[in-house]
């Protein structure tokens, strides 16, 4: 009796928190498409403020994109053969580098930016350029990769593998093409989806980074909550939404823990 | 072997020179322009000699300390409660619960405003019950609301992760030696949670100190330490003082997220 007492008030206490999360990505959805929020939606449902961000705004969205994709790409090619040098080598230095590539995370963006300002901000070429943008998006995404690549490379055995192909003669472009690329692409596909996420995101630094000229998204949503009316805001919400609640969504879905094979015994634990 | 050494440096550089180029290097020009101003070195002292300076380190830490209490609460019950009671529509709530994870600062602020701002949902009750309209978004208390909302859902994953580790024999054992829910969440529950606790809370914290986004949509009056720098920064264009207290407020996040590692034994970081 007692007991179920307690399981209502619990259930009560989530259904609130839930509400206190989810009712304002309600509000702000229906008042990107209402004729007048204030009036209600008696006012009439509407598009209208969405094209009119799609007009103003537009170049945010492909920049964001563009953004978030070259800072993939960034992550890919120099964080995958990061994390397989800090499998192949679990030691204290192996843990050093690990820590400081993750203090872009730990310090809040706002100095990292700072700091890049002071030390590049006089090459003015690349201060105006997006890339400047970019470079504080890896520092901040590339972590991200490099983790979600050394769990999967750290849990399975790939001294054994790697030796097993050596000895039939693999060299070792061949091992790393077909021995550790497929093993960890698990790893490769979470953290890529994971520094999509975050580079479409990121304003902390990229208020700091960026010109009139290189806006990303969620600049540009500063930007409409602080001049535009509230429809206009909850409209860019609303495509703000569309684009990261798929990403979001694979996330959850591959993020499931994977099968695990090739682990050899001693390592099972 | 040697070979192989030589290999995994070559495979290490592009990631090494990338991060010291435009990590290590720009945080020790972004020390030393720190010392450069009017004040020189003293610069880094005025965050505790500066009477301004002080209370936006105290109000800071303030509402980050509050932040994280708060969110520890709501997803202790929250992650614990839902680990535990397997019911229709409990992936749902998760789901929902979790769904504003990715949310950037920015968002999160209008989220509050939606809420509690002028057109504001807390807004409209308020008036239609009591006649009088209560708004507090753009205040200290809608920066504690925002982070909050910010913090829940990846908190909530952490307590539920841990949860389900705990061994529910233990449970089992001390209530059958007599002891109230009260005391089976203060001696048992509480205790194995202990690690994720910490950890989820140092990342709490170490995010609402360093967060810019929230406060930046909510109110550019908000006293708190990334507000003034970014004020020193822009509208004072003191760039000594911005640089100093940047150094100082990073150094804070990464000593608090490396003391909660060593204190739980795992993996730390912050996000967003």
């Amino acid at each position: 009796m007692k007991n179920r007492w307690l399981f209502t008030l619990q259930l009560g206490f989530t259904l609130i928190v839930c509400a206190f999360l989810i009712v304002p990505v309600i509000l702000s959805i229906l008042a990107g498409l209402t004729v007048n929020y204030l009036v209600g939606l008696e006012s009439g449902l509407t598009l209208r403020w969405v094209f009119e961000v799609w007009d103003g705004y537009r170049d945010t969205i492909f920049l964001s994109i563009g953004l978030s994709l070259a800072c993939l790409a960034v992550t890919l090619v120099i964080g995958i053969p990061t994390a397989y040098v800090l499998a192949k080598r679990q030691t204290a230095l192996g843990r050093v580098i690990e820590e400081m590539l993750v203090m872009p995370v730990a310090v809040p963006g706002l100095a990292t930016a700072l700091a890049l300002i002071v030390t590049y901000g006089s090459l003015s070429g690349f201060r105006t350029s997006w890339a400047f943008i970019l470079v504080g998006h890896v520092l901040f995404t590339l972590p991200f990769m490099v983790r979600s690549v050394l769990a999967v490379l750290s849990a399975i055995d790939l001294k054994t593998l790697e030796e097993g192909a050596a000895s039939l003669g693999a060299g070792f472009i061949d091992r790393f093409r077909h021995i550790v690329l497929p093993n960890c692409r698990a790893g490769i596909l979470a953290g890529s989806l994971m520094v999509v996420t975050l580079s479409m995101g990121e304003f902390n630094m990229t208020w700091l980074l960026h010109t009139p000229f290189t806006k990303t998204l969620p600049v540009g949503l500063a930007d409409a909550y602080a001049s535009l009316r509230l429809e206009i805001g909850s409209a860019y919400t609303l495509v703000f939404f569309l684009m990261i609640v798929p990403l979001l969504l694979a996330l959850q879905a591959f993020a499931q823990p994977r099968l695990k094979k090739f682990v050899a015994e001693d390592d099972a634990t | 072997m040697r070979r192989e050494t030589q290999r995994l440096i070559l495979l290490l550089l592009p990631a090494g020179i990338f991060f010291t180029g435009f990590f290590l290097i720009p945080m020790a020009d972004l020390f030393m322009i720190g010392g450069s101003g009017k004040t020189g070195w003293a610069a880094y002292a005025a965050i505790l000699t500066d009477r301004n300076y002080f209370n936006s380190l105290i109000s800071t830490l303030a509402v980050a300390a509050a932040t994280t209490v708060a969110t520890l609460i709501i997803s202790g019950i929250s992650g614990v409660f839902l680990q535990r009671h397997k019911f229709p529509g409990n992936a749902a709530l998760v789901a929902m619960l979790t769904f504003p994870l990715a949310f950037p600062g920015v968002v999160i602020g209008f989220m509050v405003i939606m809420l509690a701002g002028r057109q504001g949902l807390i807004g409209q009750i308020t008036q239609a019950v009591t006649g009088e309209k209560v708004v507090f978004a753009y205040s200290m208390a809608g920066l504690f609301m925002g982070y909050v909302y910010f913090s829940v859902p990846r908190t909530i994953l952490t307590v539920m992760a841990a949860a389900e580790k705990l061994d529910p024999k233990l449970e089992e054992a001390a209530r059958s030696l007599g002891a109230s829910p009260l005391r089976v969440v203060r001696d048992v529950i509480i205790p194995g949670l202990k690690p994720a606790f910490i950890s989820a809370g140092a990342i709490c914290f170490a995010t609402a100190v360093g967060a810019f986004g929230t406060a930046f949509t909510l109110a550019t009056r908000i006293n708190v330490l990334p507000m003034v720098i970014y004020t020193e920064f822009t509208l004072s264009a003191n760039i000594a003082m911005a640089a100093a207290l940047s150094f100082v407020l990073g150094a804070v996040t990464w000593i608090v997220l490396a003391l909660a590692r060593t204190a739980a034994g795992s993996t730390v970081a912050a996000a967003g």
